[in-house]
């Protein structure tokens, strides 16, 4: 056992014998997320504090803490806190990394407290109650199948990557897998890190070395913002279409209105968030069982059913 | 160049400029030669104005941050100041768009915010460290947060955006300019030439690297060194303001990811060009030179499949390391 995992233990069993009266009344959930740092997760936190507010309004029985993190360690050190202050008896928790959090939620888990996982996974298997996963290598299947259907005679396309990551490297898989065999050529697949400035810089330099590209894949559209604007800057008329992905409302609304540039979208909702605090809720007010896997699939998004994901309201 | 690598070691020749001069100028040489190599559009206009005038955003802040450094300071909060003034920027046009239209009076607005948001934010780090006396790299990192957290706030974590009119209107600040020379690169050349006449020919720039050098010294020298490097934190504050104004029209947008390790580039350029990181010397000059390597090094690994896109930030880091190698051997000979 980690000295971390040691320290929550201690933590938690203290606050076990001294919090026992008080956590009578009502069960406490904690939600641990990290911070809005870039679009996605600004949605994310977006959705675990609409469905916070609305859950204690439904279930006067519950009581949420909602803690956000800007790296792994601080997410310990939350989940640390809840424990010893306000005796969680469920968690669900995102990882910020999953190696530094496997250890202290594995204590947790020990020592009894429900676990839900949302998105990324832990490096040991089994310590979760409910894993609410994305489906990343689905996200780069959708996106790749799109091409090949946009694309029936093949063509040239550049990729824009995320962070280097296993989310990263599932995406490009599925979508190298799907557009196998298809004539579809990928030119070159370059670290956009999911944010504008960066890959706006990177496709620059792809338009110059590139006569010609048939399309982009910028696998998220923080990343097809700034590909676009460097298409249009450039004033380059060979590119056929970006596709983006995780639905940003803006770029939602251009493939409603039937932008030929932004013709589609693969969903990569931020909303599972939303899925894994009503789903443990669920599971502490009543009998239904909640424990598994739940994975949301990846969708695409064309102008037909686009209303579907347009949320106005939301961040991102 | 030949005359140069026969003469230079063997006798050190007033003709000739020391490697300390050469260095970041030969570094730079063999990057743009290595480029050309690599890829014949490399040296075309397009590619060339495209890495220019991404530049300027760095190269304008690193100007300020020679200034800063020289005189014995540090600044880590101009990459968050510039994300916090451009959020800033843009909800104050926003806001003022129903009642002023679009037009130039909004854009002035917005130029105007920039730059007493910048100013006044300089002034509060050059307060704090000059009056208070608090150390600049705990004053400047403390500011950094605060700048990181007050835009992801306005943000609400997501992105804020000028309005779809606006973001037209004022978009030819980034992208037009004057005979095929974009405005980035000429505002970035303003303020190399005034800040090259400020610290190598005025009375400033002498007061800058004798306070660098030894704040005691200067102090009994008559140098007010409260207020001289009050007016550095001040001026690159200003000048992150101005880089802002040329930051929003690219995208017209801001959220938490803006200007992401601008202060760590800014510092790199800088010492590459041959300042000193401990005061008393700065170039102006030579930091636009670190400025154009540290773009080209990305840009060269865009247009080439040389390394695995994971390393690019190793080839970045040995190229800086080697570009200040190449200035600090000539040091070491004389």
């Amino acid at each position: 056992m980690t000295y971390a995992g040691k320290i929550l233990l201690t933590a938690s069993a203290l606050a076990l014998s001294t919090g026992a009266a008080l956590a009578q009344d009502t069960t406490v959930i904690g939600v641990s997320i990290p911070a809005a740092t870039h679009g996605w997760a600004g949605g994310m936190n977006f959705h675990a504090q609409q469905t916070v507010a609305r859950l204690e309004e439904t279930y006067p029985q519950l009581d949420f803490v909602l803690a956000t993190a800007s790296n792994a360690a601080e997410q310990v050190n939350d989940i640390e806190d809840m424990v010893a202050t306000r005796n969680i008896a469920a968690l669900v928790v995102l990882p910020f990394e999953s190696e530094p959090l496997t250890g202290p939620v594995q204590a947790l888990s020990q020592a009894g407290t429900w676990i839900t996982v949302v998105d990324r996974g832990l490096s040991v298997e089994g310590i979760e109650d409910l894993y609410v996963a994305g489906d990343n290598p689905g996200f780069g299947r959708v996106a790749g199948e799109y091409f090949t259907e946009a694309m029936p005679d093949g063509g040239q396309i550049v990729v824009l990557r995320g962070i280097p990551t296993t989310i990263d490297n599932e995406r490009l898989a599925g979508f190298e897998g799907a557009i196998e065999g298809s004539g579809i050529e990928i030119l070159a697949a370059e670290h956009g890190n999911w944010n504008r400035d960066d890959s706006f810089t990177v496709m620059q330099d792809f338009l110059s070395r590139y006569p010609n590209i048939d399309a982009v894949w910028a696998s998220d559209d923080d990343m097809a913002v700034g590909a676009m604007a460097a298409i249009d800057a450039a004033g380059r008329e060979d590119i056929q279409f970006v596709l983006g992905g995780a639905g940003m409302k803006e770029m939602i609304q251009r493939t409603m209105e039937g932008d030929a540039m932004v013709p589609a979208n693969v969903t990569y909702p931020p909303a599972m968030i939303a899925t894994a605090i009503e789903m443990t809720a669920v599971g502490m007010v009543s009998n239904a069982p909640v424990s598994g896997q739940f994975t949301i699939g990846s969708v695409l998004i064309t102008q037909e059913n686009a209303e579907r994901f347009y949320y106005p309201d939301s961040p991102f | 160049m030949t005359d140069t690598a026969a003469t230079a070691p063997a006798r050190p020749s007033r003709r000739l400029p020391p490697m300390s001069v050469l260095g970041p100028v030969l570094a730079l040489i063999i990057l743009i030669a290595v480029g050309a190599m690599l890829n014949p559009n490399f040296l075309s206009y397009a590619n060339i104005s495209n890495v220019l005038s991404r530049s300027a955003f760095i190269g304008i802040i690193a100007v300020g941050m020679t200034f800063v450094i020289t005189a014995g300071g540090l600044d880590l909060s101009v990459g968050s100041m510039a994300a916090f003034i451009a959020g800033l920027m843009i909800l104050v046009m926003n806001a003022a768009l129903p009642s002023l239209g679009v037009g130039l009076p909004v854009i002035l607005l917005g130029i105007a915010t920039a730059l007493v948001a910048g100013l006044v934010a300089g002034l509060i780090n050059g307060l704090l460290i000059t009056r208070a006396g608090i150390e600049a790299f705990i004053v400047t990192l403390g500011a950094m947060g605060i700048y990181r957290s007050l835009v992801t706030w306005l943000a609400d974590g997501g992105t804020l955006s000028l309005a779809f009119e606006l973001r037209t209107f004022y978009r030819p600040v980034y992208y037009g300019g004057i005979m095929g020379v974009s405005w980035p690169i000429i505002v970035f050349i303003a303020v190399v030439i005034l800040g090259e006449i400020f610290m190598s020919r005025g009375v400033f720039g002498r007061h800058v690297a004798a306070t660098g050098a030894s704040l005691e010294v200067a102090h009994y020298s008559n140098v007010n060194t409260n207020r001289v490097r009050l007016i550095t934190y001040v001026v690159l504050g200003l000048l992150v303001g101005v880089a802002t104004i040329m930051y929003v029209p690219r995208l017209g947008s801001a959220s938490s990811t803006t200007g992401l390790l601008w202060e760590l580039e800014a510092i790199a350029a800088v010492i590459i060009g041959g300042t000193v990181l401990k005061g008393g010397f700065g170039r102006v000059w030579g930091t636009v030179i670190g400025v154009l390597i540290l773009s080209l090094i990305e840009n060269i690994l865009n247009l080439t499949d040389l390394v695995s896109p994971y390393l690019n930030g190793a080839v970045q880091g040995v190229i800086i390391i080697l570009a200040v190698i190449l200035q600090r051997e000539g040091k070491t000979g004389k």
